[in-house]
């Protein structure tokens, strides 16, 4: 049987989807972070699949962006999680909510 | 088949046996280099001038008791030493031991980034193996241990770009082709990255003046503190495999790979009769034997001092490295 | 029919520890699984043509941004875990919910854009003098693409900035 990029769209689809039952449900904000990690590498997936299957090099290209992105996500992201928990000793993102009127 | 799949698993075979037995040898050799730093004689007893002492180490922690301490993540505990030896093994697939594709099990389009990714792997070994351990020490050691590695890897990477703008390509074999066709080794060229990497190669695997994280007096061993048995051997055998890949490296980059002295002088051409894979082991002991020569000549750096050393040193001499490596090619 | 084991393989591999980065009790076990996964994307890139991809996949996500994770899990040393506190507004049911929508939604396209088949349509390759992957890749980036690869320089420098000002304590 032979590999088509529909292949690689249903393996990107599903991993998505786990992406965001992990943001949805887990209440752990780092997990949420590596949930959020997962989703942008199910994207990227898709994106180096399609690549190959129109002989084009461009969805490569958008690759290397997702990945600077996701760099500078993760810096920024766990700069504000170690700054939270430093006053208020949680990662719960349920406790999270000084900024909620 | 018989050429995709056989052949390049004989190779295998053969360079993990050979890495294995290097590395037993190493640590005889290490012990020995140091003993005679110190006017002492070293191991004497097993064998004559102690050469079976390097069988007799391997064998010994073979035979010891394995012991998981009660408190510790099981799962995590045994997944460390793998997860550090692994990355360490891998990146012998891309390292050239000489001129012909008999000696290397392959040439990639991405040789060089592809090691210096797969040693950044290593650093989960380490890392865990302190979380993991469940206890004080091993945790401070483990994270000493990752804030090094990380920091460091960060000024060879920089380095490397250098190296890989002098020689316009990222494969292993094309680097040393290149250093042929220059008819100069790099390690002329660039002679602040090959001293750069040779600090930061130093500091990636541990060794001494950097062996912050199995720092004993301090650290009461370090990251593997709770280890015994061949787990222990496992991170051991890890440490040294990455030495030899970081001779390796070095040698390849910089001291011309399998490449004779002075490759284009016409008047050496006698030298060409040596075997390529000579030229390239004995420039690669030449780089463990200076390794260990540091380790029993300098004293260990301050923790403090050390972070110091990484981020405000290496790093800008790397980055102005790379800046002046580029509008040098541009200009030429 | 190679490319059919690695890939059946793969997307096992990549499924299975996906979903043990989400459902793992302990934070660090997840953090591990999730090493392991972008491992095996990597491995997925290989088998993509893409080593240039799958190398960077290694280097940036499996050795920076995820030893990044690490460190944060164990600095954020935990008396109690976080799932100990419920709050009772929250709607986990109606979350999985969601996503179970999305993913029949994202089913949806695929199995409508697969019928379609409209993807026979292949883009011009950009002629670049250059050959193999990285240097195609890098020709296009110092090209085509100059401006919004120099403006993800300048996000990665602003987030390093911003990075150092959030984590240190007092400037």
């Amino acid at each position: 049987m032979e590999i088509t990029p529909a292949h690689y769209t249903v393996l990107s689809a599903a991993l998505f989807t786990i992406g965001v039952i992990g943001v949805l449900v887990r209440r752990n904000i780092i997990i949420i972070f590596m949930a959020i990690e997962l989703m942008l590498n199910a994207v990227n997936i898709n994106l180096v699949a399609h690549a190959q299957q129109v002989e084009n090099l461009v969805g490569q290209v958008f690759v290397v962006f997702v990945i600077a992105v996701a760099a500078a996500e993760a810096a920024v992201g766990l700069g504000i999680i170690l700054a939270f928990y430093r006053n208020k000793e949680t990662v719960n993102i349920d406790e999270m909510n000084v900024m909620r009127w | 088949m018989l050429d995709t799949v056989f052949w390049p698993l004989v190779k295998i075979v053969v360079l993990l046996n050979a890495v294995m037995i290097s590395v037993t040898f190493m640590t005889l050799l290490e012990r020995k280099v140091i003993a005679w730093a110190q006017s002492r004689l070293g191991p004497m007893r097993v064998g004559p001038y102690g050469v079976l002492q390097a069988f007799a180490d391997p064998i010994k922690l073979m035979t010891k008791e394995d012991i998981t301490p009660a408190n510790a993540d099981k799962m995590m505990f045994t997944l460390a030493p793998i997860l550090s030896l692994v990355p360490a093994f891998v990146v012998f697939a891309v390292i050239p031991f000489g001129d012909d594709p008999l000696y290397y099990v392959a040439d990639i389009n991405v040789g060089l980034l592809f090691l210096i990714s797969v040693t950044s792997i290593g650093v989960y070994g380490i890392i865990l193996a302190g979380w993991a351990s469940n206890s004080k020490y091993p945790l401070l050691a483990g994270l000493r241990a990752s804030a090094q590695l990380i920091s460091y890897e960060i000024a060879v990477t920089m380095t490397l770009v250098s190296v890989i703008l002098t020689a316009g390509t990222l494969s292993m074999v094309e680097i040393v082709e290149a250093q042929r066709e220059t008819g100069w080794w790099i390690g002329f060229i660039q002679p602040v990255a090959f001293v750069l990497v040779l600090i930061g190669g130093l500091a990636e695997t541990n060794r001494a003046p950097f062996d912050m994280p199995e720092a004993e007096q301090e650290l009461t061993g370090g990251f593997h503190t709770e280890y015994s048995g061949m787990r222990f051997g496992l991170f051991f055998l890890a440490e040294y495999a990455n030495m030899i890949v970081i001779s390796a490296v070095v040698v390849v980059l910089f001291w011309g790979g399998w490449l004779r002295p002075f490759p284009s002088v016409g008047a050496l051409a006698l030298l060409d009769y040596i075997p390529s894979w000579i030229w390239m082991f004995s420039k690669m002991f030449l780089v463990l034997y200076l390794f260990i020569w540091i380790r029993a000549t300098l004293p260990r750096y301050r923790y403090d001092q050390l972070m110091r050393i990484g981020w405000k040193v290496l790093i800008p001499i790397a980055i102005a490295n790379v800046v002046i490596t580029a509008v040098v090619k541009v200009l030429l | 029919m190679a490319e059919t084991i690695v890939f059946y393989t793969l997307s096992v591999l990549i499924l299975g520890l996906a979903i043990l980065v989400v459902t793992a009790k302990n934070a660090v076990h997840s953090v591990v699984a999730l090493v392991m996964t972008f491992l095996c994307v990597a491995a997925l890139y290989v088998v993509l043509e893409a080593e240039f991809l799958a190398v960077i996949q290694i280097l940036v996500y499996a050795g920076g941004i995820v030893v990044l994770y690490l460190f944060v899990v164990m600095l954020v040393n935990l008396g109690r875990s976080p799932e100990e506190h419920q709050d009772p507004r929250r709607l986990s049911v109606f979350g999985l919910g969601l996503a179970g929508a999305m993913l029949l939604e994202v089913a949806g396209i695929v199995v409508y854009s697969y019928n379609r088949s409209a993807s026979t349509v292949t883009a011009p390759a950009a002629a670049s003098p250059v050959q193999g992957n990285t240097q195609e890749l890098g020709w296009l980036l110092y090209t085509d693409y100059l401006i919004p690869f120099e403006l993800a320089s300048v996000l990665l420098l602003v987030a390093m900035v911003g990075a150092i000002v959030l984590a240190k304590r007092d400037l």
